[in-house]
């Protein structure tokens, strides 16, 4: 149980420390522009690389049809410019109602 | 912030929230103490990572195995917070709170807008509203355990990818950062069933890469073939 605690409180601990260091370290509020662009497509490719790992894989299994599915269709709708809400609902309603249909 | 922007972070905040409820519920149904997911979800407040660790306890794994999971997954917070460490200013309230407010949904939420003043009404917005309806759900499900336990049913497991890359678009209008973006989604993927939680998206960092290729000759650096290893996927995770 302390152990426990202690597992928790040092995962808090990290995880603010690497959330602090970006914050605390740029105190000069202009960088280069280049490594200001840089680390702004950083921050995309982390994103790109977080969507398309939670579409596709549960762990390191392929997930199924149904949650691809519905993200493809949220994906589709941003990119005609839906409104985010139609966006979201449509992915996960989609994914429902595949899952409703029986497909995994 | 507009009345859209009000609205679709409080549609992110609930869709995070039934997932906390999910959390709370299954974490004290594997006979977890109650305070657990409420603690984690306080001080850790990142989704998958909490996932990773009540995962690997569960599974009879040492809490400090867990840990270091946890603090794997959570590693790709650290380049985030170097992309937005501008938007807290100098108070050193608000570096701390911001800090801790700092997740995947708010991150993207911010860099989606345009000018100064919206990103910074969004981060806070988004960051304060999931920090708010995330532990509520936790709580809520840790102490009264709920019908919804599996959210995939609600296709909850679609909207967290679903809103990242609502987000994301914009930026990737921009070639080099599509291409960029492409690659870094390509080494995760493939990457993944070899390597831990985390680690994957790390090494998604090399799809960076590629956007020198193409540069004018004075600023190049040597193009570099993006590196061919392999890494693992991070749970999907809510406000993770």
């Amino acid at each position: 149980m302390t152990t426990l605690i202690l597992a928790t409180l040092i995962l808090g601990v990290g995880t603010f420390a690497f959330r602090f260091a970006g914050p605390v370290l740029r105190t000069r509020a202009d960088l280069p522009p280049r490594l200001e662009k840089l680390m702004g497509v950083a921050v995309v490719v982390l994103f790109a690389a977080l969507v398309a790992t939670s579409t596709l894989l549960d762990g390191r299994d392929f997930v199924g049809f149904a949650r691809p599915a519905g993200v493809v269709v949220g994906g589709v709708l941003a990119w005609r410019k839906a409104p985010f809400v139609i966006v979201v609902l449509a992915a996960a309603g989609t994914a429902a109602g595949l899952r409703l249909l029986g497909v995994p | 912030m507009d009345r859209r922007l009000v609205r679709d972070i409080a549609l992110v905040c609930l869709a995070d929230g039934f997932v906390g409820v999910s959390f709370g519920a299954i974490t004290v149904s594997e006979d977890l103490p109650i305070w657990l997911p409420i603690l984690l979800s306080v001080v850790v407040f990142a989704g998958a990572s909490q996932f990773v660790f009540v995962g690997l306890v569960t599974s009879g794994g040492n809490p400090i195995a867990a840990m270091a999971a946890g603090l794997l997954v959570n590693a790709r917070h650290l380049p985030m917070g170097f992309a937005i460490g501008d938007l807290f200013g100098r108070s050193w309230l608000r570096r701390i709170l911001g800090s801790h407010l700092l997740i995947d949904e708010s991150v993207a939420f911010a860099l989606a807008q345009r000018d100064p003043m919206q990103r910074r009404a969004a981060f806070w917005g988004c960051g304060i509203g999931l920090f708010v309806s995330w532990n509520l759900g936790v709580f809520l499900g840790a102490v009264g355990g709920t019908a919804i336990t599996d959210t995939d049913t609600l296709g909850l497991d679609a909207a967290f990818p679903a809103v990242l890359l609502a987000l994301a678009l914009p930026a990737l209008r921009d070639t080099a950062t599509r291409w960029a973006a492409l690659t870094g989604a390509v080494i995760a993927v493939a990457a993944a069933p070899f390597l831990p939680a985390g680690l994957p998206v790390l090494l998604a960092l090399a799809g960076v890469a590629v956007t020198f290729i193409g540069r004018s000759p004075a600023d190049r650096t040597p193009p570099r073939s993006t590196p061919s290893h392999e890494s693992v996927s991070p749970e999907s995770g809510v406000a993770s």
